[in-house]
């Protein structure tokens, strides 16, 4: 953690970044995103294994892109999603200075998507031990008690949108659910209304998603939302190869044509 | 016990539909149940929310005069899913009116006053039904002035009744157009509403004004306005937020301590003075 | 008319057999799929204990999530209004923390002020709030700095509050309160100068409501809205879950033959609240939805019916994905 703070107040104080994207204390042992923005201020960032939470929506939101250039604090779901914004063309591939820290607390800086690449390929972190095992414990129910299991846990749906707020690939200005011409999905958070959501914004994040678990987190009711994109996004890989958050060149798997594609899915 | 349904519209059919400018109509609604046109009764200022059964509602003010009894006439572009759905209505169809909510322009304060409107493309709507309820009423006003432009002839509303003004020797009309938006048998001044208010210099001794129009318009005339000599509790303008239920409860067009759909639309430039500016 | 008697853990737990045969459905917060929900139990068994509260609010009783208005027909030349009036089954509320029984009364206002909303008062005319005190609080509560206390009566047609021998005392504080009493008079035994105070939660107050209503028209250009909500990501949980928050959004579903029209909880929260057709936007930084929050819940509000429209409970900063403490906040505007 010092290394951390050491390295955050350098940066700041030589002006390579004017922002540090990271963590700090919050309510009951909580760690929650912070912008500090002055060497002296470097005293707030924290490093433990609370710090789960994926900071790289900040990267795509005005209020802080306007402060400059941004290092952040990188866990492996923050790298993932650098590099397939980057993939998506959100951000340039040396625009963000990632900062990665080991369990040991070194930090590595990672100034390009290139570097990234690198970096995960060494380690790829990935889907938890246990959404792993809960992902499979969905994939061995029948058709009809995988589709109660949803349906009970969507019941709960107050569509409050934090996953998709919370997601570092909902990035989008004007998103399908608020567009009212057509209205292409329900708004009401009635039974109806949460499937077309839930699935539609699946399908969105399918090829996008990199697995950081972050919009099953956010939600305040508790739903496994995130098992349902990366239920998706592995369906992508099995089909197509290719997995989000891996490479920061990648065609959007479900937009791009290849010879090699396999058809099978068509019948 | 049986409370009632705040949120039923009155059912209304659409008797006339005028093309006012591109995407802009003007509708005379006529209730289609005769025991509520008896019962219905507004004052000039005030809106209402307009159903599209199948799309939703609308908000916007009521355009005709409460001394014209029978009907009501509102005046809308269509932007968005509401307003496309309203656009497309015929004479004869049935949509729904809710209202009459807000506050009003408060004409009876007014007697004997000189009365200056300003007023700037489709934001003409919300002073028409002032300037019909004080022209019914005329002897009670004295000097009318109306200031009204628009980005092109094409643009302007109400011609006909422009036309009417134009003629009457009880108002002083001006209308304009701005640079550009004139047409070769253009008769009317071309400019913007300031500088045209400027030039017409109205007295502001014993004078209300009211003004209506898009953001930059009223942010080049008040200050104009206040020059002039009007104080900000004779400057009277309308405002239009978004809002959903127009009975002070859905918290959409809270602004400041104000529900605009309550305490509003009607504000002196005093009172707007007293909010953010979130509208 | 507050009466204060005592009821044995025994006798609670044959009350709620009594109100089932009375024919009153009985909501509590208890355990559905390793989460705490209000949900409909029958026995006290099955009502969970050592829980501060729900993540929901109760007040989807009243004012449901998704709710019909009016319902139509259409033909061509001709439209069919058909009114609506919910099916409403009598309901006790039952272990509510005194902060969540007290938002009704914010309900109650914004609802009823100037015109009557009969779907809201449908629902709440057949409540009965049994409110349950709290012994325990965590570091989201701040009741007692808005006016209330964890052994607040405000809100609660009987206020159970638990005693260190065991039982309960029962303040019975209004006629809905006493109807309910009275199906069961025989379960309550007069109190005898028990220490209502004994087990109750010490929460310290963190600041002073009216004190922070007076700053604010002062802060309203001040840095301190864009600083702190620079990490909100502009969801709606916060309101979702909140036992005083009303805005709502009306909704329209409907085919070419017939439709609906539903009332929806929004909030101000949102970007596309205050969004207009034309893409102007009144509120377009999510600092200025944040100023908006907490303006009308201390300013406005306040300056309207006369008290904040938060009760402390803390759900917003429960619920919230990146920790925007209202408590903390509100303490550093205060603080300013």
């Amino acid at each position: 953690m010092e290394a951390l703070r050491t390295k955050a107040k350098e940066l700041l104080a030589q002006g390579e970044v004017q922002v540090v994207i990271g963590y700090e204390a919050g309510t009951a042992g909580v760690r929650r995103p912070c912008f500090v923005r002055t060497a002296e201020s470097a005293i707030r960032l924290v490093w433990d294994t609370n710090c789960i939470g994926n900071l790289a929506g900040y990267l795509t939101r005005p209020e802080i892109k306007r402060f400059g250039k941004p290092a952040i604090v990188a866990n492996n779901a923050v790298l993932r999603s650098l590099l397939q914004l980057v993939a998506e063309r959100q951000l340039q591939q040396d625009a963000v200075l990632a900062l990665a820290v080991a369990q040991d607390g070194v930090v590595t800086e990672l100034p390009t998507a290139q570097a990234v690449e690198d970096y995960l390929a060494i380690s790829p972190g990935g889907l938890s031990a246990a959404d792993r095992e809960k992902m499979e414990h969905l994939a061995q129910l029948s058709r009809e008690e995988r589709w109660t299991f949803w349906q009970r846990e969507l019941e709960r749906c107050i569509k409050c949108y934090a996953c998709r707020s919370s997601c570092p690939m909902c990035y989008c200005g004007h998103c399908t659910m608020d567009c009212n011409r057509p209205q292409w999905v329900s708004v009401p958070s009635h039974a109806l209304g949460n499937l077309e959501y839930h699935t539609v914004r699946a399908m969105h994040l399918a090829g996008r998603c990199v697995q950081c678990g972050e919009c099953g987190r956010a939600c305040p009711v508790g739903i496994p939302i995130h098992l349902l994109t990366c239920y998706a996004e592995e369906s992508v890989h099995r089909q197509f190869g290719q997995q989000a958050g891996t490479r920061a060149k990648l065609d959007y798997a479900l937009g791009a044509f290849r010879p090699d594609d396999k058809e099978s899915f068509i019948r | 016990m049986a409370e009632k349904n705040i949120y039923l519209p009155y059912l209304m059919r659409v008797a006339k539909v005028t093309d006012e400018a591109p995407a802009v109509k003007t509708f005379r609604l006529e209730f289609v149940n005769p025991e509520d046109a008896d019962n219905f009764d507004f004052n000039t200022g005030q809106f209402g929310l307009y159903s599209a059964f199948g799309e939703g509602e609308s908000t916007f003010c009521i355009a005709s005069s409460p001394t014209r009894k029978g009907y009501i006439e509102c005046t809308f572009r269509a932007v968005g899913r509401v307003t496309h759905a309203l656009a497309a209505k015929e004479e004869g169809d049935i949509i729904g009116f809710r209202g009459p909510y807000g506050n009003l322009f408060p004409i009876e304060e007014w007697r004997g006053k000189n009365l200056l409107f300003v007023a700037g493309g489709i934001a003409l709507p919300p002073l028409r039904s002032v300037i019909w309820n004080c022209l019914d009423q005329r002897d009670g006003f004295r000097d009318i002035t109306v200031v009204y432009g628009a980005r092109s002839v094409a643009d302007l509303v109400y011609k006909y009744e422009l036309r009417d003004w134009q003629e009457r020797a009880d108002i002083d009309l001006a209308v304009t157009v701005d640079p550009g938006g004139e047409t070769h048998d253009w008769k009317g001044k071309v400019g913007f509403v300031p500088p045209i208010v400027e030039q017409l210099a109205p007295r502001s001794e014993n004078t209300i004004a009211i003004v209506c129009g898009p953001p930059i318009m009223i942010k080049h005339t008040l200050p104009l306005l206040e020059t002039l000599g009007f104080t900000s509790d004779c400057i009277y303008t309308t405002l239009e937020n978004r809002m959903k239920c127009g009975l002070g409860k859905c918290g959409r067009c809270n602004t400041g301590r104000s529900f605009i759909c309550k305490d509003g639309p009607v504000y002196t430039l005093a009172q707007l003075q007293e909010l953010p500016a979130e509208y | 008319m507050a009466t204060t008697l005592k009821i044995s853990a025994a006798s609670l737990a044959a009350l709620f057999a009594v109100l089932g045969d009375a024919g009153r459905r009985i909501l509590g917060p208890a355990e559905v799929d390793g989460r705490i929900e209000l949900k409909a139990v029958r026995t006290l068994a099955e009502v969970a204990g050592d829980q501060i509260q729900p993540v929901l609010s109760a007040k989807e009783t009243a004012f449901p999530r998704v709710e019909r208005l009016l319902s139509y027909r259409m033909a061509p030349g001709k439209v069919e209004l058909q009114d609506y009036d919910p099916e409403v089954q009598p309901t006790v509320l039952f272990g509510l923390r005194p902060c969540e029984a007290a938002g009704f009364n914010s309900l109650d206002a914004v609802f009823n002020w100037d015109t009557r909303d009969k779907f809201f008062n449908a629902r709440r005319e057949q409540l009965t709030v049994v409110g349950l005190s709290c012994t325990q609080a965590d570091d989201a509560c701040f009741c007692t700095s808005v006016g209330g206390g964890p052994g607040s009566t405000k809100g609660s047609d009987i206020l159970l509050t638990p005693l260190p021998e065991g039982g309960y005392l029962a303040e019975i504080l209004t006629e809905r309160g006493e109807a309910l009493k009275d199906l069961a008079p025989a379960l309550f035994q007069p109190a005898n100068g028990e220490d209502k105070e004994a087990m109750l939660a010490k929460v310290e107050p963190s600041f002073e409501h009216q004190g922070l209503a007076a700053k604010l028209p002062g802060l309203f250009t001040s840095d301190i809205w864009a600083e702190q909500s620079l990490r909100c990501i502009g969801c709606g949980a916060c309101a979702f879950v909140c036992p005083t928050c009303v805005c709502f959004d009306i909704q329209e579903e409907a085919d070419t033959k017939q439709g609906q029209r539903l009332r929806c909880w929004d909030s101000c929260g949102l970007r596309q609240f205050t969004l207009h057709a034309s893409g102007h936007n009144p509120r377009s930084a999510q600092s200025e939805r944040w100023r908006q929050r907490i303006y009308h819940k201390f300013g406005y509000f306040a300056e309207r019916f006369g008290g904040p429209m938060c009760v402390g409970c803390g759900k917003c900063s429960r619920a919230c994905p990146v920790d925007m403490n209202l408590k903390e906040h509100l303490t550093q505007v205060y603080e300013v």
